[in-house]
């Protein structure tokens, strides 16, 4: 808008009076006072200041109330209308346009260069001032286009003050004007490093919120109360006014006198001397986020130490009640205090804690994950009484929290497989309930590439259960809503197979791209769920040609028609499988061009293994079968001929076999009947001989 | 001792079973008692032949071995053969390798027959179409038909000559077989070759003749032939004639009558007779050829449980 202003009077084609800028401390003479009481006030001014004359907001108004009076910027067409009307009825009202368009001072109209941007700091320094060294100021100083500068929020020609319920930042309006920017999807949430979200939604739904936008309560607190209207910081600097030690501050504006309700908690004094030691407010009062409930009436741990220090200390139902301290103090909640996690304490009673009705709520303060455990099944069961649902403790433990982070953790990456495995492993409760087809699971992880990486590589980023299942919010596969959905499960393994991802969405087997009823595969319908394989060994190259064929059966049994399929049907994997041809991830239709075995590929697929492949060797059929007379004719009529061939041979020399065969019987029984009389012609023969033999022993 | 020649044929063949192990005692008390009679035995194949026929049936069930096993890659023995050899890749090796052996068969067999004409000092029309032809001929299909005659009891057996249509049968199966299956196996073994002048598909052709003609040529190899030549009864279980080289003379009488008509009228009889082979040759001939059977008889035991039972 300040923009605007200046391009009005670039090309104003009136002309204007020539006049020295009026300092900014005349802004309370009107331009409407009547002439006599002008023109004496004027020549005052005119003594005092030395003889000048300027354009007069008249003057500018001569062209500029002209509503088509336009320019052309950076190929768009800014309106340079100035609204007269809402002008003079503005805070400014009373200035004249050179007051804040110093640069037109003096200048003959019509004015014909861009005006320089207005500077508001000439009047308002301290604001200016603080805006400068703020977040804002210093990102438009970057020259960071997203950064708001006086004009974004306060507007220009129509400012109103901001008590003024109608000005843009008026108490009611300020959730909304900074919500522009700072709410979910906008440029500056997306792309600027603001931890906090859901900021607008969150203040609505707060006290704070609820106090303002439902009840009107205009002396609650906006965006401004807290993070100050000029002097915007992040909460990292120690000059913010929501840094950690500046917070109490802050809030006590208000909230006076606050620490005397928090005593017990925070003991005053402490409070504003070890800001560091000592809880402070959003710790418990999240930011934005601030509930429309009593949280427990603060109670230092020491009081709830004198007695569960105690060893021997037994709950009616006889637990141990013993709390040690040093569980505590080694685990990620050494910062809070009992009473924050077992709230509803009475600090008034003697013994605190009989008004304890509920079990730790760990939503108070972790309500987001709060929320996904009651979505997940785990959640469900647990809400409905279920003894065998997990609560947070099942996982976390109690006193001993410790984060994700640390190896000791029953949640460090390495220790969640058994973890789960307490209640998942064959023969356990959770196991009992389940109905689906995984089965051995626990086993199964353990001996897959993402078990094996874990448990025996020690590579805490591998998969674990709860990478795929999420950590809070496990749902079972057929949930629409559950991360191993099959429509989810690509963008589930995508989380760390990006690049595998990638290419899966857009290949045939992708519901972006093909339009089916019938199921297409995802991640798991190869790889399977809980024993994913390593896909350079045997195994899973062999038993890809089923996994492929559960689905194209005719396409996989003419394959082990083929060479490559015999050999694979052999326990080989050197000859091309499946994948080697088609791809794995990136598999397109044959007839696309961006296929493996598209007319412009194939040869250089052949020639991963078959080096010398020629497109004519490409030609080979690697599904041909010889039972298709349509599609493979030739085929076809050559295993008919060589069967035909083949049956005619045999029958003919089958006939002729069996036809010899009982006048073989009888030649061979007619043989041995010889052989028989031969035999006893020859024992005869033998006996003579020897007979002979003695009479000539007997002559000598 | 008598002489005549009737009575040494029939001496000779009962030696000379004798001497095959069939009744060893005989052969004993034989050649103890009676050591200058006429054990002599026909030859009926020259040394190149027997060892040509060992060749055949060491590559060829080698070939049928290796070959079927990945036709037949879809039962599980073919998977623990392919093992056992080494892997597919082991079994391909040992495939060609035996394909060379049986080229190299094929080629000596050639230069035999080159040799052959030359030693007899004989012309190519008198090999092919003199009375010991291996080609078919007329009388061919008047045995046949007699034959067929015979077998129902219509006729009498008729005089073979020196090879019966069955014989020449086999020998031509031989011949086709090695141009089918070689000249496929070829274009297998080379395919980017031979795609440089066919058809891509041509190869898939090439597969089914190759293993078709395969199955069909291990079929009649481990059936017909065996039985035409092994297990009709009159022989059963082996004719070792092709390996010994030697046929006992009254089989000669007995089977070839045409042939040793021939052989007495010339008066060359005797120029065709040589002593036995040592009984060690015998038994090792024996042993070699009863491993051959047994696994030609598994060859076709698989085959038809491959075929009938687990056929997909």
């Amino acid at each position: 808008m300040e923009v605007s202003l200046t391009a009005v009077c670039k090309n104003s084609a009136a002309a204007c009076c020539l006049a020295r800028s009026p300092r900014p401390r005349r802004r309370w003479f009107g331009a409407r006072l009547p002439l006599g009481v002008t023109l004496f006030l004027l020549s005052i001014s005119l003594i005092s200041q030395g003889a000048a004359t300027g354009p007069t907001s008249d003057d500018c108004l001569a062209c500029h109330s002209d509503k088509s009076l336009t320019t052309k910027r950076g190929g768009r067409t800014v309106s340079l209308f100035v609204d007269q009307k809402k002008f003079t009825s503005s805070i400014h009202g009373s200035l004249q346009c050179t007051n804040c368009h110093a640069d037109l001072d003096g200048k003959d109209l019509p004015h014909s260069t861009p005006l320089a941007k207005v500077n508001c700091g000439s009047c308002h320094s301290d604001e200016s001032q603080l805006y400068a060294k703020s977040l804002h100021g210093r990102a438009v100083a970057r020259g960071d286009s997203l950064a708001p500068r006086c004009v974004t929020c306060h507007g220009n020609h129509d400012i109103l003050p901001v008590k003024d319920p109608r000005s843009s930042v008026a108490a009611m309006k300020v959730p909304f004007l900074c919500g522009q920017c700072h709410r979910e999807g906008t440029p500056v949430q997306t792309s600027r490093n603001i931890p906090e979200h859901d900021i607008l939604e969150n203040y609505s739904e707060s006290i704070h919120g609820e106090a303002l936008l439902k009840k009107g309560l205009i002396v609650t607190a906006n965006c401004a109360s807290c993070h100050t209207a000029h002097s915007i910081l992040p909460h990292t600097d120690p000059n913010s006014s929501i840094a950690r030690r500046n917070i109490a501050a802050t809030c006590t504006k208000c909230h006076a006198n606050i620490e005397l309700v928090h005593r017990k908690t925070i003991r005053g004094e402490l409070w504003e001397k070890q800001a560091n030691t000592v809880p402070a407010c959003i710790d418990c009062h999240q930011p934005h986020k601030v509930r429309n409930v009593f949280y427990s009436q603060g109670m230092a741990d020491a009081d709830c130490m004198r007695c569960h220090a105690n060893a021997s200390l037994k709950s009616a139902d006889g637990r141990p009640m013993l709390v040690r301290v040093s569980e505590v103090a080694g685990s990620r909640h050494l910062k809070v205090a009992c009473s924050q996690c077992h709230s509803e304490v009475n600090a008034s009673r003697v013994r605190p804690c009989e008004t304890i009705t509920h079990p730790v709520d760990c939503t108070s303060c972790h309500a987001e994950v709060g929320q996904q455990y009651q979505l997940s099944t785990h959640g469900q069961m647990h809400a409905k009484g279920d003894a065998n649902a997990p609560s947070c403790k099942d996982c976390h433990g109690t006193h001993h929290v410790l984060g994700k982070h640390a190896p000791e953790s029953l949640t460090f990456p390495t220790n969640v497989p058994d973890l789960c495995a307490k209640c998942h492993r064959e023969g356990q409760k959770a196991a009992l309930l389940y109905t689906g087809t995984e089965h051995s699971i626990i086993p199964r992880y353990n001996e897959s590439i993402h078990g094996k990486g874990l448990l025996k590589s020690g590579l805490t980023v591998t998969a674990t259960c709860t990478s795929c299942h999420t950590a809070h919010r496990e749902l079972p596969a057929s949930d629409q809503a559950s991360t191993v959905n099959p429509k989810n499960l690509p963008a589930t393994c995508g989380n760390c197979h990006h690049g595998i991802e990638e290419q899966f969405v857009q290949s045939v087997h992708s519901s972006a791209v093909t339009k089916t009823d019938k199921p297409l595969p995802v991640c798991n319908d190869c790889h399977t769920a809980h024993s994913i394989r390593r896909t350079d060994q045997d195994g899973f190259k062999l038993d890809i040609m089923n996994t492929c064929g559960r689905c194209h059966a005719e396409i996989a049994k003419t394959y082990f028609d083929t060479y490559h399929g015999k050999v694979s049907k052999l326990g080989y994997t050197k000859t091309a499988k499946c994948y080697d041809c088609h791809g794995a991830h990136d598999i397109q239709k044959v007839t696309d061009p961006r296929s493996h075995l598209s007319r412009a590929n194939v040869v250089a697929t052949c020639q991963k293994c078959h080096s010398d492949a020629t497109r004519r060797f490409a030609g080979y059929l690697t599904h041909a079968t010889h039972h298709d007379p349509k599609k493979f004719p030739f085929l076809y009529y050559t295993f008919w001929g060589m069967t035909a061939l083949l049956i005619g041979t045999f029958a003919v020399s089958g006939v002729h076999t069996l036809l010899w065969f009982p006048r073989a019987l009888q030649m061979r029984r007619e043989l041995r009947a010889e052989e028989a009389l031969e035999a006893e012609a020859e024992k005869n023969s033998d006996k003579t001989a020897s007979e002979d033999k003695d009479g000539d022993d007997a002559r000598q | 001792m008598p002489d005549s020649k009737p009575q040494l044929a029939a001496t000779a063949d009962h030696k000379a079973r004798a001497a095959t192990g069939q009744r060893p005692s005989l052969v004993e008390v034989g050649a103890k008692a009676v050591p200058a009679v006429d054990r002599r035995e026909f030859v009926r194949f020259p040394h190149l032949y027997r060892v040509l026929h060992a060749c055949m049936i060491v590559s060829f069930l080698t070939l049928a071995v290796t070959g079927l096993s990945l036709k037949f890659s879809y039962t599980p023995w073919a998977a623990r053969f392919s093992r056992l050899l080494g892997g597919f890749e082991t079994a391909g090796y040992v495939h060609r390798f035996a394909a060379i052996v049986m080229f190299g068969t094929f080629t000596a067999h050639v230069i035999g027959l080159f040799k052959q004409k030359r030693r007899n000092h004989t012309t190519w029309k008198g090999i092919l179409f003199g009375p010991n032809t291996l080609l078919p001929t007329k009388r061919d299909g008047q045995e046949f038909v007699a034959t067929i005659k015979w077998f129902v009891g219509m006729g009498p057996r008729p005089k073979y000559g020196r090879w019966t249509y069955w014989e020449k049968f086999d020998y031509f199966a031989v011949f086709w077989g090695i141009v089918v299956i070689g000249s496929t196996g070829l274009t297998l073994w080379f395919p980017i070759f031979f795609t440089r002048f066919l058809p891509g598909p041509f190869i898939n052709v090439a597969t089914i003749i190759h293993s078709d003609e395969a199955l069909l040529a291990t079929g009649f190899i481990f059936t017909v032939h065996f039985f035409n030549t092994h297990l009709r009864p009159e022989k059963f279980p082996m004719d070792t004639t092709i390996f010994t080289g030697h046929m006992p003379l009254a089989e000669l009488k007995r089977d070839k009558p045409r042939e040793y008509a021939a052989l007495l009228a010339a008066g060359e009889l005797e120029q065709h007779l040589e002593e036995p082979q040592p009984a060690i040759v015998v038994k090792t001939i024996r042993v070699f050829a009863w491993i051959a059977l047994s696994i030609g008889f598994s060859v076709v035991v698989w085959i038809l449980y491959a075929m009938l039972f687990a056929y997909r």
